[in-house]
């Protein structure tokens, strides 16, 4: 009998509530093991860990790597693993390989598959594909079935032609097709967070209002409590209501703390979009059970009458290059624009640029308002000066940071009186190459009228 | 009275790679209404503080907070762009006067 055969007929025999533990919302980065094994105790019904996330920006989708480091995702895949298993527990993992395209979901099943050679873990593994098929894009957006998310423009043939990666986010329904095939460990590639937690509940019948909002909340682990935390959570779901406890003793989930957690990321925190239709949280309650525990009611879920899936793509800009520098030139400080501008056309002068494909030099002077993009009022004393080049290639991209190095150095300005150089570099070489560029291409809303093809279910023997 | 002095947290963040979000939390029901009657806090003044064509502003009583969406000038992650978590976006808000 499969982890999920195993707690469903439990489940279905004893009744009660759904104890839920979300074991990371960044799986990678290092999972606290003790509030993790204290979760375990628990009589779970349910493991989960979130694997990614569009925030770190376009470069893992488009790269097909990873933020987290192998040896850091490895400790933790095997935290969960092989916790999951010797408890008889299921366990499900979403957005694996921070950016859940084919070859991150991939990397991560190869890792899954090295900690299951060594540990001699056997299982039975459910793997949800997320990458989405250009051509099927394609025709919803021609058909009008396809919408932008903020401001980015409408998608074109050119954008889903030349994205080095598109996914869409899986929801619930996903999930609840890798749980029929019996398995003992569900790992997706992109998909919704709250999907990781509510498959379950949603599988066993439960009202998916409140389901939903718990997952949205425990997605986070611990990062609803007071001042936040990156320890196991444990939801425990009623079916009009749930409650709240992080693993580590200290936190303490209270109804403020938990109701504040709403904003967090949100554009809206009183709807969340999914696949299948709208949780609307504007009826929410916040109660203490305790002074660690917040019981939690109110979410309400109208399911959509046309299904859509998010889906998001990265595409390749150019090579990246940078060099790092700083300065205590009160002169150079001063006039850093106007020195800029003539170091970068000497640099053109010099690295002759591709006129169909021109390379483009971006500096940026930290101490003036680069962050806010706004000037400050005060001029520093000192900035940090990191001049970035997007070229055709790397020894483009190269070539135009290290002439740009050597001029900005010895740049000449009326008023200077520091004639040895301009720069401080921090190290040698100050000029780096950061492999290819990306910018999010595809961030956009696509309706579809079956999402079952979109997220095809492979079933394997892990160690058999 | 600045809002620095009267909010309890003021925090940015993404909300997906397009948007930058604002969260105001205050530690009781009297800061929270002072701010969303407060002329600055208004959504053509925030957009306008920022250089941006539009601004939304969310009251999110259940935490006395308010929610405040921009949209970005450049994608998360775009070369140009300066903060790609949209994490230090706070500051003009800081000395607002409420």
């Amino acid at each position: 009998m499969s982890n999920f055969q195993r707690v469903m007929t439990k489940w279905e025999k004893e009744g009660g509530p759904l104890r839920i533990m979300s074991a990371s919302g960044q799986l990678g980065y290092g999972i606290p093991e003790k509030p993790f094994r204290a979760g375990l105790e628990r009589d779970l019904h349910l493991i989960g860990a979130d694997m990614g996330s569009v925030d770190p920006g376009p470069y893992y989708l488009g790269a097909g790597k990873l933020a987290t480091a192998r040896r850091s995702t490895k400790r933790d895949l095997q935290l969960v693993l092989t916790g999951a298993l010797a408890a008889k527990v299921p366990l499900v993992i979403g957005t694996a390989g921070t950016a859940g395209g084919d070859t991150h979901l991939e990397q991560t099943l190869e890792i899954i598959r090295e900690i299951a050679r060594e540990q001699k873990l056997t299982f039975k593994l459910a793997t949800i594909r997320s990458e989405m098929p250009r051509d099927v894009i394609k025709a919803k957006a021609g058909a009008g079935q396809v919408r932008s998310i903020g401001p980015i423009p409408a998608l074109t043939d050119d954008d889903i032609d030349g994205a080095a990666c598109i996914v869409g986010q899986a929801g619930t329904e996903a999930f609840v097709r890798a749980i029929d095939t019996g398995a003992d460990v569900i790992i997706a590639g992109r998909a919704c967070d709250t999907a990781i937690y509510a498959s379950l509940p949603a599988r066993l019948g439960f009202p998916m209002g409140p389901a939903l909002q718990m997952a949205k909340i425990i997605e986070c682990a611990s990062l609803c409590c007071e001042g936040g935390g990156r320890d196991a959570m444990v939801g425990t779901l009623d079916r009009d209501s749930f409650v709240l406890e992080s693993m580590n003793p200290i936190r303490r989930a209270t109804p403020m703390s938990v109701a504040a957690h709403g904003l967090y990321e949100q554009a809206d925190p009183l709807s969340v979009a999914e696949p299948e239709g709208v949780l609307h949280l504007d009826q929410s309650k916040f109660e203490a059970v305790d002074e660690r525990r917040c019981r939690v009611s109110g979410g309400r879920w109208a399911p959509a009458k046309q299904f859509s899936v998010k889906i998001e793509g990265a595409t390749r800009v150019g090579s990246r290059a940078i060099m790092v520098a700083g300065s205590t030139d009160p002169v150079f400080i001063e006039k850093s624009d106007e020195i800029a501008a003539a170091v970068e056309a000497q640099v053109r002068e010099l690295v002759p640029p591709n006129p169909k494909n021109p390379y483009r030099m971006i500096f940026r002077f930290y101490g003036k308002g680069v962050v806010g993009m706004q000037p400050v009022s005060q001029p520093p004393e000192e900035v940090g000066v990191i001049v970035e080049c997007i070229g055709e290639d790397e020894d483009e991209a190269r070539a135009v940071a290290a002439t740009c190095k050597q001029y900005l150095l010895h740049a000449p300005f009326p008023g200077r009186i520091s004639t040895a150089g301009n720069l401080a570099f921090p190290f040698t070489p100050p000029e780096l190459t950061a492999g290819d560029a990306y910018r999010f291409s595809v961030y956009h809303i696509m309706n579809v009228d079956d999402l079952a093809p979109l997220f095809p279910v492979d079933v394997e023997m892990v160690g058999g | 009275m600045r809002l620095r002095d009267a909010a309890r947290v003021i925090r940015s963040k993404n909300a997906g790679p397009t948007e930058v979000t604002i969260d105001l939390m205050f530690d009781n029901r009297e800061l929270y209404e002072r701010a969303l009657g407060a002329a600055s806090l208004k959504a053509a003044v925030i957009a306008q503080r920022y250089g941006v064509a539009d601004a939304e502003v969310i009251p999110y009583p259940a935490a006395n907070a308010i929610k405040i969406v921009l949209p970005r000038r450049i994608i998360a992650g775009t070369p140009g762009d300066t903060d790609v978590y949209g994490a230090q976006q706070h500051r003009p808000m800081l000395d607002v006067e409420i």
